[in-house]
């Protein structure tokens, strides 16, 4: 088996091992990314020089023994709303296209403590609207299994990524799916901690109430050894939450008897997809085979989640990307009379038509005379809806439903209907709303060969409950990741 | 104003923002200072840099708190933070971090004095927020430079209901606020350089009416004086309009006090909708029952009892604890020095007629004072014990106050003590005797003047070191004593 096809965990313990250094595995991601990028397009900063050294740099720390963690030496991306000092670090849109941050994240320096050899920036829905990466001033990313089909979104170049072999990991962001659904589409595991658990100090914010931090990974080991190195208190976040229980590699136990598993009846009903409702009852049968309690019940309000969703994170939306104006940084308009001209120049030629569509939604929501209305009730839909949750987890311990209604549509068939593109966040924005941990793992294909994801929804801070039965269900299934169409040839 | 033999009244609430006293700004730990090269006290937060976020200086809250405590707030136990959104260069992220819904503090009032008779001040509500940076236009390029040293500065907003009649209640409810707010250390309240700034709400009515007139609210306000001046000018300009039978445009007035006239900025029309939605990046503030103890236990002694106990404990005059306690700074310099010395009515006089009219001299304030109490004490003693005179006190307190110099090394290095010594005085006054023979016929003649002249004399040739009151004894013994 080649280098690319291992798994993060399995790449790390042979670098410890001295049988393969980080250096190479470096040279092989990018040799693999130059190979697939004209088809793909996963990253929008593909880093080949910086990521040599720094695995160079790693490589002399692990053989010190400085270095011995069970990620170190691993080559990974990082989606492009993470702020990396001194790199590009764009959103995808043009407004930031020249942009050098003057710090790095901290979910990203965690990643770098634990060895990480960065490689570049992904490609991204512009500042993370969109649920294809069709909406990236840099042009869309393609899904690996398919690139006549969108990799889904917003972290669709980090997804994209993993799936085509050209990172071992990746760091997305959701908000409202952004990790879980592309995560899907791409047949990669991807994961959304409890709101709080990873920091957002230099995420470039979307919607701040919800957005959250999480891995994009090849396996379910990959993605807790991840998410244990992403997770910290960081007093710089005052949104961030001590967490004494995030040794999240001690989940990985396949083992589900007397689990609680509860599947909301709106997820399998009207609007999903026949293939991906087929392919999920499979793997409701099979953990309930493997001991787990299963059971079809009413989770209430989820068709006020997506209305809810889109008031709260335009709102905030419109707010966080007031300061792209031109004045500190960034693109600003070459020619312009007086300063409410250059705003409105640079803005107007900085964003791309999904970033003003939202700006101008949240715009309005907040404007007085339509707060209450609106954002304000949408706030009240939020806490029914965590109530509704929080109900639920009375019963069950683990919420499974898909995280999207079909596998990857094709390019271009999603712009065309904005709304209906939010819609077919449904299954997913009630989870952020809530602030729960959940996770998408692949759960075969359908009949064209595109990957079917399922969701996990867990309660605040179990994880881990999510993570054993990702794990469970894994070890009885054939891993997906391994060489997807598009990456083959090169092994 | 008053014509056709209406009378008006005028309806006036203020809007007061101080700037508080921490070390670091609100959101994130760069200094404070005043002053620095432009972006020197900068970080990603106070420029807002993207992906940077704020977090809450705790010190902040506790000022907020004592001002809210010591002006008869309740305290809001969950306080929250709103985004006031806007666009202009000075707010890096274009919305200030301020509060609406829940503000820290509510419904307090502040005692005044107006001619004599008290009155309160309701206090409406008082809340936090960010200071932004500032804006320096370069004609020379007609281009504008932006500083972000002040971005993030905290501030508290009060705002006080339409309780003032009068620019003397105005003026008299700043001053409370002033000495309460710098009593608790949590700002120095420097109008001048921007540390209190107070914008004036002002209708008029017809006396007797219970309806409020419409009102303006005055800006640019950078003195008592100016104050005092806008709104006599205000009063006067929205009295005409009504006269004329034309209506008064709720608008922002901007005063100039060179012109002695206010100039219109923007109408309601034209007001902004500032889109406030609660900030997202921070968590709400949960004020417990134990906090307002702690913070109600640090609290310092307020004015009024420090006046009481200055009276009761040092036995000082009602006049001079009023003039002491009037600035918390000479208050503590009083206190430490009378502690020093044990004489607190000396310590007194010195602060009460050189300090100021010292600090008046160099149009300086209290909080520039750089002298220490010890020096002060020291100084007490040595005229207490006769080592120096008066006046050569005097000079050595110009110096403390200068340089704050040691008063005992001073008068040693400069040969400053007082001569007592008989002996050495006996032979000038010999000589001032011999040298002034008419003088001497005058006193002797039953001119009591020319006695001052011959002390002055002796003075002059004891360098000004002697005890004057010796010198005239001495004198006049040898006068009368010398043959005629």
């Amino acid at each position: 088996m080649g280098i690319l096809s291992l798994t993060a965990l399995e790449l790390a313990k042979k670098i410890q091992d001295r049988e393969i250094s980080a250096v190479e595995a470096a040279k092989a991601a990018i040799a693999q990314a130059k190979a697939v990028e004209p088809k793909i397009h996963s990253y929008v900063t593909l880093d080949e020089e910086g990521a040599v050294q720094r695995a160079e740099e790693i490589q002399k720390k692990i053989e010190d023994g400085v270095l011995t963690g069970p990620l170190a030496g691993v080559p990974a991306a990082v989606k492009d709303n993470l702020c990396i000092e001194g790199q590009l670090t764009t959103c995808s849109s043009r407004i930031l296209s020249n942009f050098r941050p003057i710090f790095t994240a901290q979910a990203v320096v965690n990643i770098q403590k634990s060895g990480a050899v960065i490689l570049g920036k992904t490609n991204m829905d512009e500042f993370a609207m969109g649920s294809t990466t069709e909406t990236s001033y840099f042009g869309p990313t393609r899904n690996p299994h398919n690139p006549e089909h969108v990799p889904g979104g917003s972290s669709g170049g980090s997804c994209a990524a993993v799936a085509a072999q050209e990172c071992w990991y990746a760091l997305g962001s959701d908000t409202g799916g952004s990790i879980r659904q592309p995560s899907a589409f791409c047949g990669v595991v991807g994961l959304k901690p409890t709101y709080g658990t990873v920091s957002r100090y230099g995420l470039i914010a979307y919607g701040s109430s919800l957005d959250q931090v999480g891995p994009v990974a090849k396996d379910v080991a990959d993605c807790a050894a991840i998410l244990e190195t992403l997770a910290s208190h960081d007093v710089k976040d005052s949104t961030s939450v001590k967490r004494e229980d995030i040794r999240f590699t001690d989940a990985l136990k396949a083992d589900v008897k007397g689990l609680r598993i509860g599947i909301p009846k709106d997820y399998i009903g009207e609007g999903l997809d026949q293939e991906v409702r087929q392919a999920l009852l499979d793997v409701a049968k099979l953990l309930w085979k493997k001991g787990a309690v299963v059971e079809e019940f009413d989770l209430s309000l989820v068709k006020y989640a997506i209305p809810a969703y889109y008031v709260i994170a335009s709102a905030e939306a419109s707010s966080n990307l007031e300061r792209f104006d031109g004045v500190k940084y960034g693109y600003r308009a070459g020619d312009y009379e007086g300063l409410h001209n250059m705003y409105k120049k640079t803005r107007s030629e900085g964003f791309g038509p999904e970033v003003k569509r939202r700006i101008m939604l949240g715009s309005y929501v907040l404007s007085s005379g339509y707060y209450d209305a609106y954002y304000l009730k949408a706030l009240r839909t939020k806490a029914l809806i965590k109530q509704a949750f929080d109900r639920a987890f009375e019963k069950y311990d683990v919420i499974l439903g898909p995280a999207a209604p079909s596998t990857a549509p094709k390019l271009g068939e999603s712009l065309k209907d904005p709304l209906k593109m939010y819609l077919g966040d449904i299954y997913t924005v009630a989870v952020n709303l809530a602030g729960l941990p959940a996770m998408s793992v692949p759960a075969g294909k359908d009949s064209r060969g595109l990957p079917i994801g399922m969701q996990l929804i867990g309660n605040s801070f179990q994880e881990k409950t999510l993570i054993r039965a990702a794990y469970t269900f894994e070890c009885e299934t054939e891993k997906q990741f391994v060489t997807p169409a598009a990456g083959k040839g090169r092994e | 104003m008053n014509n056709m033999g209406k009378q008006y009244e005028t309806v006036i609430g203020l809007e007061v923002h101080v700037e508080l006293a921490t070390k670091t700004k609100i959101f994130c730990g760069c200094s404070t200072a005043f002053g620095g090269a432009p972006n020197t006290h900068t970080c990603p937060v106070c420029t807002g840099q993207p992906g940077s976020l704020p977090v809450l200086n705790k010190q902040v809250v506790e000022y907020a708190m004592a001002i809210g405590l010591a002006t008869n707030c309740e305290i809001t136990r969950v306080s929250k933070f709103d985004r006031k959104n806007y666009f202009y260069p000075d707010n890096p992220q274009n919305y200030q971090i301020s509060q609406l819904y829940l503000p820290i503090a509510r419904n307090g009032y502040v005692e005044i004095e107006s001619g004599g008779v008290p009155k309160k001040v309701r206090i409406h509500e008082m809340h936090m927020e960010e200071d932004a940076g500032k804006l320096i236009h370069d004609e020379w390029d007609d281009t504008t430079l932006v500083d972000y040293n002040r971005s993030g500065i905290p501030l508290v907003e009060i705002v006080s209901e339409p309780d003032m009649r009068s620019a003397d209640e105005v003026i008299s409810y700043l001053e409370k606020l002033r000495t309460i707010i710098q009593y608790l250390g949590a700002s120095d309240c420097k109008l001048q350089e921007g540390s209190m700034r107070a914008d004036v709400n002002l209708s008029v009515r017809e006396a007797g009416s219970t309806q409020f007139g419409t009102r303006t609210e005055m800006k640019n306000l950078n003195s008592f004086k100016a104050i005092a001046r806008a709104i006599d000018g205000e009063r006067n300009r929205q009295i005409e309009l009504l006269e004329a039978g034309k209506p008064v445009i709720q608008e922002t007035r901007r005063w100039d006090d060179n012109k002695e006239h206010s100039y219109a900025m923007r109408s309601k029309e034209d007001a902004q909708d500032y889109r406030y939605f609660p900030e997202p990046d921070l968590v709400p503030i949960v004020i417990s029952e134990e906090w307002i103890k702690e913070i109600k236990a640090k609290q310092p002694e307020l004015r009024s009892e420090k006046l009481e106990r200055y009276k009761r404990e040092y036995d000082i005059p009602q006049y001079d604890a009023e003039i002491i306690t009037d600035s918390r700074i000479i208050a503590d310099i009083f206190e430490s020095a009378a502690a020093l010395c044990g004489k607190p009515k000396k310590v007194s006089n010195w602060l009460m007629v050189e300090t100021l009219r010292l600090l008046k001299e160099h149009n300086m304030e209290p909080q520039d004072i750089r002298f220490s109490p010890g020096n002060l004490a020291k100084l007490v003693d040595l005229t207490e014990a006769g080592t120096i005179n008066s006046s050569v006190a005097k000079e050595v307190f110009e110096k403390i106050f200068a340089d704050n110099t040691d008063p005992e090394r001073y008068v040693e290095e400069n040969g400053l003590k007082t001569v007592n010594d008989e002996g050495a005085l006996k032979s000038v006054i010999e000589k001032i005797i011999a040298d002034n023979p008419q003088s001497v016929a005058d006193y002797k003649g039953g001119k009591e003047k020319a006695i001052g002249f011959l002390v002055g004399q002796a003075m002059k040739a004891m360098k000004g070191k002697a005890n004057p009151q010796m010198v005239s004894q001495m004198l006049k013994q040898a006068v009368t004593e010398s043959d005629s």
